[in-house]
């Protein structure tokens, strides 16, 4: 569905979203299969309690039974009794790169997910759907592989310290100066891992007296960096930018709580593509709103750098804005560039505060010599400098990938959320039997995939969630699309009525989450 | 050939109740309790249906059938 732009036409392209409603059927009956397992849950239970089974699961020590209990809350119920059955969809060790194929070792259970053993047997050749292999860097030969080798009999593999003791090599400040010219900004900073990269720097960006305005469904990392600030938090109905604009204004008009001072700052927390919905970010509306009430703006963009756009430099070449615009660049370099760590670009100001404040930068140990040697080759190979077109022909191929993909699972009449040009595709099951019997069947016919269960995803709403890489074929999509469409078949998982909810564009009353009509 | 498609159909639909009441994922022992309750349920309804709706049906047909020919005989009775 084409957003109607009635903003001054910010889009140069149109935006084609849609996350159709769960069907009322398949809802009530998730619920009845929910009810079912709850009730044979607590039968387990009980029969653990009173000793008629062996407790198998983590329990007190005799001495501590009269203290508080420490594993009835629903998580550990949840943990106990319906993640065991079908826990051997997850934590699949796998043997090889994880490319477009994959090799797997076969593992049996015979106490019901208990424990594991290994049979001994590896099935090869397994198409992967699951890793974040984007841009398909994730190889053992070629450049990349080459120079890293290099690179590792020359610097080894340890730093043995932090960036601001000994760990500040020569290659990190290539590094930075390669990612700042890759995005377009002043100056960047790399760090050892992604997850740190949001929950070591939000802190030193934000404080107590300060707002942040933070989507409905931001990863942990966005959410653990936000939390240890201390500044206040809202939280904005996703990608809806009429919450959005009503929080800023009762920030601005009414200011911090009790006192009414205006804030300090206000920061915006956004992601350029939702892992778990594959949406993509409403950014020129989030950066005309930003400009006007003068916040500031984070983006992270671990799944969209390297993905979108078309030379690969993420969501803001994809809707043709300008880098500066954007205050706090947020990255992986786990994602599209196959290596591990992350990145913050921005104004140089900025940069030269995060390495002295930044508790990465002070406390954890910087980029292995090997990862970053990777880092600079396939960045290297993206933009175009090596003197080949493979990057260029990967970004391509990676957007062929998702269109055609995204096509062929809607017309089969799977329910798919999200965007039409982002590579994470999420395909809805809803059932929690569903759930095991999708990842074992697909695991048969020899695709690897990952589906998602609750605490990652709302109770009703699992989903397999696949991600497109640029090294997948043409055939081998299309052996994966024939055998989803079997097991689809099988497991009745063609919901689609074809009835896709409107995107609301109605101006909203209150933050909650009714809406009234004006 | 027939019989072979509609055994593959009953097996088909056996397995999608599976899925859809989680016995799926069932250990041998609860699917045999948890069949067992819903069998007894199906039976003992369906037993009652057999002893009490012809019984039923009756009733509030002979009611009915009192109430109308009441009217028809009231009608007649004024047009006269």
């Amino acid at each position: 569905i084409n957003h109607i732009v009635h903003n001054g036409g910010l889009y140069k392209r149109p935006f084609n979203e849609a996350f159709e409603e769960t069907p009322m059927l398949v809802a009530v009956l998730t619920y009845v299969g929910y009810g079912v397992l709850t009730l044979f849950g607590y039968l387990r239970d009980f029969m653990r309690q009173w000793k008629i089974e062996k407790c198998q699961n983590a329990t007190e020590r005799e001495e501590q039974k009269d203290f508080v209990p420490l594993y009835q809350d629903f998580e550990n119920f949840y943990n106990r009794n319906l993640y065991m059955r079908i826990r051997d969809s997850w934590n699949r060790p796998i043997c090889s790169v994880p490319g477009a194929k994959v090799d797997m070792m076969e593992r049996v259970s015979h106490d019901y997910n208990w424990t594991f053993t290994y049979t001994g047997r590896v099935i090869k050749g397994i198409i992967n759907m699951g890793s974040y292999n984007y841009l398909g860097f994730a190889q053992n030969a070629g450049t990349c592989q080459e120079a890293a080798a290099k690179v590792l009999s020359q610097y080894g593999a340890g730093v043995c310290s932090t960036r601001q003791e000994m760990g500040n090599l020569d290659k990190h400040e290539e590094l930075e100066k390669l990612v700042a010219r890759f995005l377009g900004v002043e100056s960047a900073m790399a760090y050892g891992m992604g997850f740190a990269t949001n929950s070591m720097n939000i802190p030193a960006l934000v404080g107590k007296g300060c707002l942040i305005l933070s989507d409905e469904l931001n990863h942990a990392s966005l959410v653990l960096g936000a939390r240890l600030s201390g500044a206040t938090i809202r939280i904005f109905k996703h990608n809806n930018m009429q919450s959005l604009e009503k929080l800023l204004k009762d920030a601005i008009v009414h200011g911090q709580p009790r006192t009414r001072r205006p804030w300090k700052k206000i920061l915006i927390l956004v992601e350029g593509i939702y892992s778990m919905e594959g949406s993509i970010v409403r950014l020129p509306e989030v950066i005309a709103l930003k400009k006007k009430y003068k916040s500031y703006l984070y983006l992270d963009e671990a799944h969209s750098i390297g993905a979108l756009g078309p030379s690969g430099r993420g969501v803001v070449e994809y809707f043709g804005l300008n880098p500066e615009d954007v205050d706090v660049m947020m990255g992986t370099f786990t994602k599209s560039f196959g290596a591990a760590g992350g990145y913050i670009g921005g104004k140089k100001e900025l940069i030269d505060y995060l390495r002295t404040y930044s508790h990465s930068a002070v406390y954890a140990t910087s980029l292995s010599p090997p990862v970053v040697e990777q880092i600079i080759t396939s960045m290297k190979c993206i933009m175009g400098e090596d003197g080949t077109a493979v990057g260029k022909a990967r970004v391509q191929q990676l957007a062929e990938n998702t269109r055609y993909f995204r096509r062929r699972l809607k017309e089969m009449g799977f329910i798919i959320y999200g965007n039409e040009d982002s590579p994470v595709v999420p395909l809805m099951l809803y059932m929690p039997a569903k759930i095991g019997a999708f990842g074992r069947e697909m695991l048969k016919r020899n695709i690897g995939v990952v589906v998602v269960g609750f605490p990652a995803t709302p109770i009703i709403e699992s989903r397999a969630r696949f991600c497109l890489s640029a090294a997948h074929t043409r055939e081998m999509l299309d052996t994966a699309l024939k055998e989803i469409n079997e097991v689809g078949d099988l497991l009745q998982l063609k919901y689609s009525r074809h009835r896709l909810v409107p995107l609301l564009d109605r101006p909203f009353d209150e933050t909650t989450y009714e809406e009234t009509e004006d | 050939m027939d019989i072979k498609s509609m055994k593959y159909y009953l097996y088909w639909l056996y397995c999608q109740f599976e899925l859809i009441t989680c016995s799926y994922l069932m250990e041998p022992w609860e699917k045999l309790l948890f069949y067992t309750f819903n069998i007894t349920m199906l039976v003992m309804v369906l037993y009652t249906a057999y002893i009490f709706v012809p019984v039923h049906v009756s009733t509030a047909f002979q009611f009915f059938l009192n109430l109308f020919g009441n009217q028809h005989e009231n009608t007649v009775s004024i047009v006269k």
